[in-house]
Protein backbone atom coordinates (compact mmCIF):
# COMPACT_ATOMS: atom_id res chain seq x y z
CA UNK A 1 0.00 0.00 0.00
CA UNK A 2 1.32 3.48 -0.84
CA UNK A 3 2.33 5.36 2.27
CA UNK A 4 0.88 8.89 2.40
CA UNK A 5 2.09 9.88 5.84
CA UNK A 6 3.90 13.16 6.49
CA UNK A 7 5.20 14.23 9.88
CA UNK A 8 3.00 17.22 10.68
CA UNK A 9 0.99 20.17 9.37
CA UNK A 10 4.09 22.22 8.49
CA UNK A 11 5.38 19.43 6.27
CA UNK A 12 1.94 18.87 4.76
CA UNK A 13 1.49 22.47 3.63
CA UNK A 14 5.17 23.28 2.91
CA UNK A 15 4.59 23.83 -0.83
CA UNK A 16 1.43 25.96 -0.57
CA UNK A 17 2.36 29.04 -2.57
CA UNK A 18 1.26 32.68 -2.73
CA UNK A 19 -1.81 32.96 -4.94
CA UNK A 20 -2.83 29.30 -4.52
CA UNK A 21 -6.45 28.16 -4.69
CA UNK A 22 -7.32 26.27 -1.51
CA UNK A 23 -10.34 24.27 -0.46
CA UNK A 24 -10.80 24.08 3.30
CA UNK A 25 -13.30 21.63 4.79
CA UNK A 26 -15.78 22.37 7.54
CA UNK A 27 -19.19 23.81 8.30
CA UNK A 28 -18.91 26.71 10.69
CA UNK A 29 -16.10 25.59 13.00
CA UNK A 30 -17.21 21.94 12.81
CA UNK A 31 -14.77 19.70 10.95
CA UNK A 32 -12.23 22.38 10.05
CA UNK A 33 -8.53 21.47 9.54
CA UNK A 34 -7.29 23.32 12.64
CA UNK A 35 -3.69 22.16 12.43
CA UNK A 36 -3.23 23.11 8.78
CA UNK A 37 -4.87 26.51 9.31
CA UNK A 38 -2.40 27.17 12.15
CA UNK A 39 0.47 26.15 9.85
CA UNK A 40 -0.79 28.41 7.05
CA UNK A 41 -0.94 31.31 9.52
CA UNK A 42 2.63 30.57 10.57
CA UNK A 43 3.85 30.24 6.98
CA UNK A 44 2.19 33.54 6.04
CA UNK A 45 1.31 32.66 2.44
CA UNK A 46 -0.69 35.43 0.79
CA UNK A 47 -3.16 36.21 -2.01
CA UNK A 48 -4.97 32.95 -1.40
CA UNK A 49 -8.31 32.03 -2.90
CA UNK A 50 -10.14 30.08 -0.22
CA UNK A 51 -13.11 27.87 -1.06
CA UNK A 52 -14.92 27.08 2.16
CA UNK A 53 -18.59 27.09 3.17
CA UNK A 54 -17.90 29.65 5.90
CA UNK A 55 -15.11 32.03 6.79
CA UNK A 56 -14.63 31.04 10.41
CA UNK A 57 -15.20 33.52 13.20
CA UNK A 58 -13.15 36.61 14.05
CA UNK A 59 -10.68 34.77 16.25
CA UNK A 60 -10.75 31.19 14.95
CA UNK A 61 -10.54 29.20 11.75
CA UNK A 62 -10.24 31.03 8.43
CA UNK A 63 -11.13 34.23 10.32
CA UNK A 64 -7.53 34.29 11.56
CA UNK A 65 -6.21 34.13 7.99
CA UNK A 66 -8.52 36.98 7.03
CA UNK A 67 -7.25 39.06 9.92
CA UNK A 68 -3.68 38.53 8.67
CA UNK A 69 -4.80 39.62 5.17
CA UNK A 70 -3.72 36.31 3.64
CA UNK A 71 -6.92 35.87 1.69
CA UNK A 72 -7.55 37.64 -1.63
CA UNK A 73 -10.80 35.91 -2.46
CA UNK A 74 -13.35 33.79 -0.63
CA UNK A 75 -15.83 31.45 -2.29
CA UNK A 76 -18.45 30.63 0.36
CA UNK A 77 -22.17 30.32 1.04
CA UNK A 78 -22.57 31.90 4.48
CA UNK A 79 -20.25 34.31 6.22
CA UNK A 80 -22.55 35.77 8.84
CA UNK A 81 -20.47 34.88 11.90
CA UNK A 82 -17.46 36.96 10.99
CA UNK A 83 -17.46 40.75 11.50
CA UNK A 84 -13.95 41.23 10.06
CA UNK A 85 -15.03 39.38 6.92
CA UNK A 86 -18.07 41.62 6.52
CA UNK A 87 -15.90 44.71 7.04
CA UNK A 88 -13.31 43.66 4.42
CA UNK A 89 -16.08 42.75 2.00
CA UNK A 90 -18.05 45.99 2.36
CA UNK A 91 -14.84 48.04 2.10
CA UNK A 92 -13.81 46.19 -1.07
CA UNK A 93 -10.54 44.79 0.37
CA UNK A 94 -11.74 41.24 -0.08
CA UNK A 95 -13.18 39.68 -3.21
CA UNK A 96 -16.08 37.37 -2.47
CA UNK A 97 -18.18 34.95 -4.49
CA UNK A 98 -21.24 33.92 -2.51
CA UNK A 99 -23.00 30.77 -3.72
CA UNK A 100 -26.00 28.74 -2.68
CA UNK A 101 -24.71 26.07 -0.32
CA UNK A 102 -25.91 23.18 -2.47
CA UNK A 103 -24.36 24.78 -5.55
CA UNK A 104 -21.06 25.14 -3.72
CA UNK A 105 -21.17 21.50 -2.61
CA UNK A 106 -22.09 20.26 -6.10
CA UNK A 107 -19.50 22.42 -7.88
CA UNK A 108 -16.83 20.85 -5.68
CA UNK A 109 -18.25 17.36 -6.18
CA UNK A 110 -18.33 17.99 -9.95
CA UNK A 111 -14.70 19.15 -9.86
CA UNK A 112 -13.61 15.92 -8.25
CA UNK A 113 -15.80 13.79 -10.52
CA UNK A 114 -14.71 15.29 -13.85
CA UNK A 115 -18.03 16.99 -14.62
CA UNK A 116 -17.23 20.50 -15.96
CA UNK A 117 -20.73 21.92 -15.53
CA UNK A 118 -24.25 21.05 -14.44
CA UNK A 119 -27.68 22.66 -14.16
CA UNK A 120 -29.36 23.56 -10.86
CA UNK A 121 -32.57 25.42 -9.99
CA UNK A 122 -30.91 27.26 -7.11
CA UNK A 123 -30.39 30.96 -7.80
CA UNK A 124 -32.61 31.32 -10.89
CA UNK A 125 -33.81 34.93 -11.05
CA UNK A 126 -31.30 36.12 -8.43
CA UNK A 127 -27.91 37.90 -8.43
CA UNK A 128 -26.30 34.47 -8.50
CA UNK A 129 -27.63 33.99 -12.05
CA UNK A 130 -25.81 37.02 -13.45
CA UNK A 131 -23.51 36.04 -16.31
CA UNK A 132 -24.58 32.39 -16.19
CA UNK A 133 -26.50 30.44 -18.80
CA UNK A 134 -30.13 29.74 -17.91
CA UNK A 135 -31.84 26.85 -19.67
CA UNK A 136 -35.32 25.36 -19.49
CA UNK A 137 -35.77 21.64 -18.87
CA UNK A 138 -39.28 20.16 -18.69
CA UNK A 139 -40.84 23.57 -18.13
CA UNK A 140 -38.55 24.75 -15.32
CA UNK A 141 -35.55 27.10 -15.45
CA UNK A 142 -32.08 26.04 -14.34
CA UNK A 143 -28.69 27.74 -14.07
CA UNK A 144 -25.51 26.33 -15.47
CA UNK A 145 -22.81 26.12 -12.82
CA UNK A 146 -19.19 25.13 -13.43
CA UNK A 147 -16.99 22.80 -11.50
CA UNK A 148 -14.54 23.98 -8.84
CA UNK A 149 -11.06 22.59 -8.45
CA UNK A 150 -8.20 23.60 -6.18
CA UNK A 151 -4.41 23.54 -6.04
CA UNK A 152 -4.68 22.17 -2.51
CA UNK A 153 -7.67 20.63 -0.72
CA UNK A 154 -7.22 20.59 3.02
CA UNK A 155 -9.62 18.34 4.90
CA UNK A 156 -10.17 17.10 8.43
CA UNK A 157 -11.29 13.56 9.25
CA UNK A 158 -11.83 11.62 12.44
CA UNK A 159 -9.79 8.54 11.56
CA UNK A 160 -7.42 7.83 8.75
CA UNK A 161 -4.91 5.20 7.79
CA UNK A 162 -1.45 5.31 6.25
CA UNK A 163 -2.98 4.58 2.82
CA UNK A 164 -5.01 7.80 3.04
CA UNK A 165 -8.42 6.24 3.67
CA UNK A 166 -10.65 8.52 5.76
CA UNK A 167 -13.63 8.21 8.11
CA UNK A 168 -15.49 11.29 9.32
CA UNK A 169 -17.56 11.72 12.47
CA UNK A 170 -20.97 13.28 12.98
CA UNK A 171 -21.69 16.49 11.10
CA UNK A 172 -17.94 17.16 10.88
CA UNK A 173 -18.19 15.34 7.54
CA UNK A 174 -19.98 18.20 5.68
CA UNK A 175 -17.82 19.50 2.79
CA UNK A 176 -14.72 17.41 3.57
CA UNK A 177 -15.45 14.36 1.36
CA UNK A 178 -16.17 16.38 -1.80
CA UNK A 179 -13.18 18.66 -1.23
CA UNK A 180 -10.93 15.64 -0.78
CA UNK A 181 -11.75 14.68 -4.39
CA UNK A 182 -11.28 18.12 -5.96
CA UNK A 183 -7.72 19.12 -5.06
CA UNK A 184 -4.62 18.60 -7.22
CA UNK A 185 -2.99 17.87 -3.88
CA UNK A 186 -5.27 16.75 -1.04
CA UNK A 187 -3.99 17.03 2.50
CA UNK A 188 -5.87 15.22 5.27
CA UNK A 189 -5.39 15.82 8.97
CA UNK A 190 -6.95 13.23 11.25
CA UNK A 191 -7.48 12.80 14.96
CA UNK A 192 -6.30 9.22 14.87
CA UNK A 193 -3.92 7.79 12.30
CA UNK A 194 -3.66 4.00 12.11
CA UNK A 195 -1.71 1.52 9.97
CA UNK A 196 -3.39 0.39 6.73
CA UNK A 197 -5.60 -2.59 7.51
CA UNK A 198 -6.89 -1.28 10.81
CA UNK A 199 -9.94 0.48 9.36
CA UNK A 200 -12.88 -1.57 8.11
CA UNK A 201 -13.03 -1.11 4.30
CA UNK A 202 -16.84 -1.15 4.59
CA UNK A 203 -16.77 2.02 6.66
CA UNK A 204 -14.42 4.20 4.55
CA UNK A 205 -15.97 7.51 3.47
CA UNK A 206 -13.03 8.84 1.41
CA UNK A 207 -10.94 6.21 -0.39
CA UNK A 208 -7.21 6.82 -0.17
CA UNK A 209 -6.79 7.44 -3.91
CA UNK A 210 -7.85 11.04 -3.33
CA UNK A 211 -5.45 11.75 -0.47
CA UNK A 212 -1.84 12.72 -1.20
CA UNK A 213 -0.67 13.49 2.34
CA UNK A 214 -1.99 12.51 5.74
CA UNK A 215 -0.90 13.23 9.31
CA UNK A 216 -2.24 12.91 12.81
CA UNK A 217 -3.12 16.35 14.14
CA UNK A 218 -2.80 17.44 17.73
CA UNK A 219 -4.38 19.76 20.29
CA UNK A 220 -7.78 19.94 18.63
CA UNK A 221 -9.76 22.76 20.19
CA UNK A 222 -13.03 21.97 18.35
CA UNK A 223 -14.52 25.27 19.33
CA UNK A 224 -18.32 25.34 19.56
CA UNK A 225 -20.10 28.37 18.07
CA UNK A 226 -23.48 27.90 19.74
CA UNK A 227 -23.33 25.73 22.83
CA UNK A 228 -26.99 24.86 23.30
CA UNK A 229 -27.99 22.41 26.04
CA UNK A 230 -31.18 21.21 27.76
CA UNK A 231 -31.64 20.82 31.47
CA UNK B 1 -50.13 39.62 18.87
CA UNK B 2 -47.94 36.51 18.86
CA UNK B 3 -44.39 36.39 20.15
CA UNK B 4 -41.74 34.26 18.40
CA UNK B 5 -42.84 31.16 20.26
CA UNK B 6 -46.45 31.84 19.33
CA UNK B 7 -45.51 31.99 15.64
CA UNK B 8 -43.59 28.73 16.03
CA UNK B 9 -46.58 27.10 17.78
CA UNK B 10 -48.94 28.10 14.99
CA UNK B 11 -46.55 26.79 12.31
CA UNK B 12 -46.20 23.51 14.19
CA UNK B 13 -49.90 22.92 13.43
CA UNK B 14 -48.96 22.69 9.73
CA UNK B 15 -46.62 19.75 10.32
CA UNK B 16 -48.15 16.36 9.47
CA UNK B 17 -47.34 12.81 10.44
CA UNK B 18 -44.62 11.25 8.26
CA UNK B 19 -43.12 14.50 7.00
CA UNK B 20 -39.43 15.18 6.42
CA UNK B 21 -38.98 18.82 7.44
CA UNK B 22 -36.17 21.35 7.07
CA UNK B 23 -36.20 24.15 9.64
CA UNK B 24 -34.29 27.37 8.98
CA UNK B 25 -32.45 29.50 11.53
CA UNK B 26 -34.36 31.71 14.00
CA UNK B 27 -38.09 31.29 14.60
CA UNK B 28 -38.25 28.15 12.40
CA UNK B 29 -35.87 26.38 14.78
CA UNK B 30 -38.38 26.94 17.59
CA UNK B 31 -41.05 25.02 15.64
CA UNK B 32 -39.39 21.76 16.70
CA UNK B 33 -40.39 22.47 20.30
CA UNK B 34 -44.10 22.43 19.45
CA UNK B 35 -44.49 19.44 17.12
CA UNK B 36 -46.92 17.13 18.92
CA UNK B 37 -45.38 13.94 20.26
CA UNK B 38 -48.32 12.06 18.75
CA UNK B 39 -46.88 12.42 15.21
CA UNK B 40 -43.66 11.11 13.69
CA UNK B 41 -41.61 13.78 11.91
CA UNK B 42 -37.99 13.67 10.75
CA UNK B 43 -36.03 16.92 10.87
CA UNK B 44 -33.32 17.48 8.27
CA UNK B 45 -30.38 19.73 9.00
CA UNK B 46 -28.67 20.65 5.74
CA UNK B 47 -25.15 20.35 7.16
CA UNK B 48 -25.65 16.59 6.99
CA UNK B 49 -28.12 15.15 9.49
CA UNK B 50 -31.50 13.49 9.13
CA UNK B 51 -33.28 12.79 12.38
CA UNK B 52 -32.13 15.80 14.37
CA UNK B 53 -32.78 15.38 18.07
CA UNK B 54 -33.09 17.94 20.86
CA UNK B 55 -30.23 19.92 22.37
CA UNK B 56 -27.85 17.67 24.34
CA UNK B 57 -27.60 17.49 28.09
CA UNK B 58 -24.45 19.22 29.33
CA UNK B 59 -22.53 15.93 29.55
CA UNK B 60 -23.56 14.88 26.01
CA UNK B 61 -22.32 17.98 24.15
CA UNK B 62 -20.35 16.91 21.05
CA UNK B 63 -18.60 19.60 18.98
CA UNK B 64 -18.81 17.22 15.99
CA UNK B 65 -22.61 17.23 16.08
CA UNK B 66 -24.25 20.54 15.24
CA UNK B 67 -27.21 21.77 13.25
CA UNK B 68 -27.22 24.26 10.38
CA UNK B 69 -27.48 27.09 12.92
CA UNK B 70 -24.21 25.83 14.44
CA UNK B 71 -26.02 24.81 17.63
CA UNK B 72 -25.04 21.61 19.41
CA UNK B 73 -27.69 18.92 18.87
CA UNK B 74 -28.19 15.16 19.25
CA UNK B 75 -29.07 12.24 17.01
CA UNK B 76 -32.12 10.02 17.54
CA UNK B 77 -32.69 6.30 16.98
CA UNK B 78 -32.87 6.06 13.17
CA UNK B 79 -30.78 9.15 12.44
CA UNK B 80 -28.49 9.29 9.42
CA UNK B 81 -25.38 11.37 8.72
CA UNK B 82 -24.12 12.37 5.27
CA UNK B 83 -22.05 14.95 3.41
CA UNK B 84 -23.21 18.33 2.09
CA UNK B 85 -23.55 17.19 -1.54
CA UNK B 86 -25.83 14.34 -0.47
CA UNK B 87 -27.77 16.73 1.73
CA UNK B 88 -28.52 19.13 -1.09
CA UNK B 89 -29.28 16.27 -3.46
CA UNK B 90 -32.09 15.44 -1.01
CA UNK B 91 -33.22 19.06 -1.09
CA UNK B 92 -33.01 19.70 -4.84
CA UNK B 93 -34.43 16.25 -5.53
CA UNK B 94 -37.64 17.32 -3.73
CA UNK B 95 -37.40 14.68 -1.02
CA UNK B 96 -38.11 17.22 1.74
CA UNK B 97 -41.86 17.60 2.39
CA UNK B 98 -41.89 20.92 4.21
CA UNK B 99 -39.44 23.83 4.43
CA UNK B 100 -39.86 26.51 7.08
CA UNK B 101 -37.66 29.58 6.89
CA UNK B 102 -37.38 33.22 7.87
CA UNK B 103 -37.50 36.21 5.52
CA UNK B 104 -36.75 39.92 5.35
CA UNK B 105 -39.39 40.47 2.64
CA UNK B 106 -42.02 38.43 0.80
CA UNK B 107 -43.85 39.69 -2.28
CA UNK B 108 -47.49 39.07 -3.16
CA UNK B 109 -46.44 36.64 -5.92
CA UNK B 110 -44.37 34.56 -3.50
CA UNK B 111 -40.87 35.92 -4.10
CA UNK B 112 -38.66 35.88 -1.02
CA UNK B 113 -35.67 38.01 0.01
CA UNK B 114 -33.63 36.97 3.02
CA UNK B 115 -29.89 36.99 2.33
CA UNK B 116 -28.52 40.46 1.73
CA UNK B 117 -29.04 44.18 2.37
CA UNK B 118 -26.84 45.91 -0.23
CA UNK B 119 -24.08 48.01 1.36
CA UNK B 120 -25.12 47.07 4.89
CA UNK B 121 -25.38 43.40 5.58
CA UNK B 122 -23.91 40.49 3.68
CA UNK B 123 -24.31 37.18 5.41
CA UNK B 124 -24.80 35.01 2.37
CA UNK B 125 -27.63 32.77 1.32
CA UNK B 126 -26.41 29.57 2.92
CA UNK B 127 -28.81 26.82 1.88
CA UNK B 128 -31.81 29.10 1.42
CA UNK B 129 -31.57 29.45 -2.37
CA UNK B 130 -31.36 25.69 -2.86
CA UNK B 131 -34.27 25.13 -0.49
CA UNK B 132 -36.62 27.68 -2.03
CA UNK B 133 -35.74 26.66 -5.60
CA UNK B 134 -36.89 23.09 -5.08
CA UNK B 135 -39.32 22.84 -2.18
CA UNK B 136 -42.96 22.31 -3.07
CA UNK B 137 -44.18 23.45 0.32
CA UNK B 138 -42.58 26.52 1.87
CA UNK B 139 -43.84 28.34 4.96
CA UNK B 140 -42.26 31.63 5.95
CA UNK B 141 -42.04 32.56 9.64
CA UNK B 142 -41.43 36.26 10.13
CA UNK B 143 -42.49 39.56 11.66
CA UNK B 144 -45.18 41.36 9.69
CA UNK B 145 -43.39 44.71 9.99
CA UNK B 146 -39.68 45.45 10.26
CA UNK B 147 -37.87 47.40 12.98
CA UNK B 148 -38.39 50.63 11.02
CA UNK B 149 -42.14 50.02 11.13
CA UNK B 150 -42.42 49.11 7.43
CA UNK B 151 -44.41 46.20 6.06
CA UNK B 152 -42.45 43.11 5.02
CA UNK B 153 -45.37 41.85 2.91
CA UNK B 154 -44.89 43.84 -0.27
CA UNK B 155 -46.16 44.17 -3.85
CA UNK B 156 -42.56 43.45 -4.94
CA UNK B 157 -39.38 42.69 -2.98
CA UNK B 158 -36.98 45.64 -2.75
CA UNK B 159 -34.03 43.59 -1.46
CA UNK B 160 -32.05 41.07 -3.55
CA UNK B 161 -34.22 38.02 -4.20
CA UNK B 162 -33.51 34.57 -2.76
CA UNK B 163 -36.09 32.78 -4.89
CA UNK B 164 -39.00 33.50 -7.24
CA UNK B 165 -42.66 32.52 -6.75
CA UNK B 166 -41.93 29.94 -4.08
CA UNK B 167 -43.58 30.95 -0.79
CA UNK B 168 -46.95 29.28 -0.19
CA UNK B 169 -47.82 30.40 3.32
CA UNK B 170 -46.75 33.06 5.83
CA UNK B 171 -47.20 33.09 9.59
CA UNK B 172 -46.51 36.40 11.35
CA UNK B 173 -47.18 37.87 14.78
CA UNK B 174 -50.47 39.18 13.33
CA UNK B 175 -51.82 36.63 10.89
CA UNK B 176 -51.72 33.47 8.78
CA UNK B 177 -51.80 34.19 5.06
CA UNK B 178 -51.65 32.09 1.90
CA UNK B 179 -50.09 33.34 -1.31
CA UNK B 180 -52.56 32.64 -4.08
CA UNK B 181 -51.38 31.60 -7.57
CA UNK B 182 -52.79 34.73 -9.26
CA UNK B 183 -50.93 36.92 -6.74
CA UNK B 184 -51.94 38.35 -3.38
CA UNK B 185 -51.83 37.59 0.34
CA UNK B 186 -55.04 35.78 1.24
CA UNK B 187 -55.84 36.35 4.91
CA UNK B 188 -56.74 33.07 6.60
CA UNK B 189 -56.50 33.71 10.35
CA UNK B 190 -55.96 36.56 12.78
CA UNK B 191 -53.68 36.33 15.80
CA UNK B 192 -55.54 36.51 19.12
CA UNK B 193 -56.79 40.06 19.74
CA UNK B 194 -55.73 41.38 16.31
CA UNK B 195 -58.29 43.00 14.03
CA UNK B 196 -58.53 42.76 10.26
CA UNK B 197 -57.84 46.50 10.08
CA UNK B 198 -54.57 46.10 11.96
CA UNK B 199 -53.49 43.41 9.50
CA UNK B 200 -54.59 45.56 6.55
CA UNK B 201 -52.54 48.51 7.87
CA UNK B 202 -49.47 46.30 8.26
CA UNK B 203 -49.67 44.77 4.76
CA UNK B 204 -48.28 46.80 1.84
CA UNK B 205 -48.97 44.16 -0.81
CA UNK B 206 -52.37 43.11 -2.13
CA UNK B 207 -54.40 41.69 0.77
CA UNK B 208 -57.33 39.41 -0.07
CA UNK B 209 -60.05 39.25 2.56
CA UNK B 210 -63.00 36.96 1.91
CA UNK B 211 -65.78 36.64 4.47
CA UNK B 212 -65.32 36.47 8.21
CA UNK B 213 -61.67 35.89 9.23
CA UNK B 214 -61.40 33.56 12.23
CA UNK B 215 -58.97 33.96 15.10
CA UNK B 216 -56.22 31.34 15.35
CA UNK B 217 -56.95 28.35 17.53
CA UNK B 218 -53.81 28.26 19.58
CA UNK B 219 -52.87 27.65 23.21
CA UNK B 220 -50.38 30.33 24.16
Amino acid sequence: MINKVVTNADAAIADVFDGAILMLGGFGLCGIPENCIAALLQKGVKNLTCISNNAGVDDFGIGLMLKQKQVKKMISSYVGENAEFERQLLSGELEVELLPQGTLAERIRAGGAGIPAFFTPAGVGTEVAQGKETREFDGKLYLMERWLRADFSIVKAWKGDTAGNLIYKGTARNFNPMMATAGKITIAEVEELVPAGQLDPNQIHTPGIYVKRIFQGSDYEKRIEQRTVRK
Amino acid sequence: MLDKNGIAKRIAQEVRNGMYVNLGIGIPTLVANYIPSSIDVVLQSENGLLGMGPFPYENEVDPDLINAGKQTVTTLPGSALFDSAASFAMIRGEHIDLTILGAMEVSENGDIANWKIPGKMVKGMGGAMDLVASAQNIIVAMQHINKAGESKLLPQCTLPITGLRCVKKIVTELAVLDIVPEGGFKLLERAPGISVDEIRNATAGKLIIEGEIPEMEINL
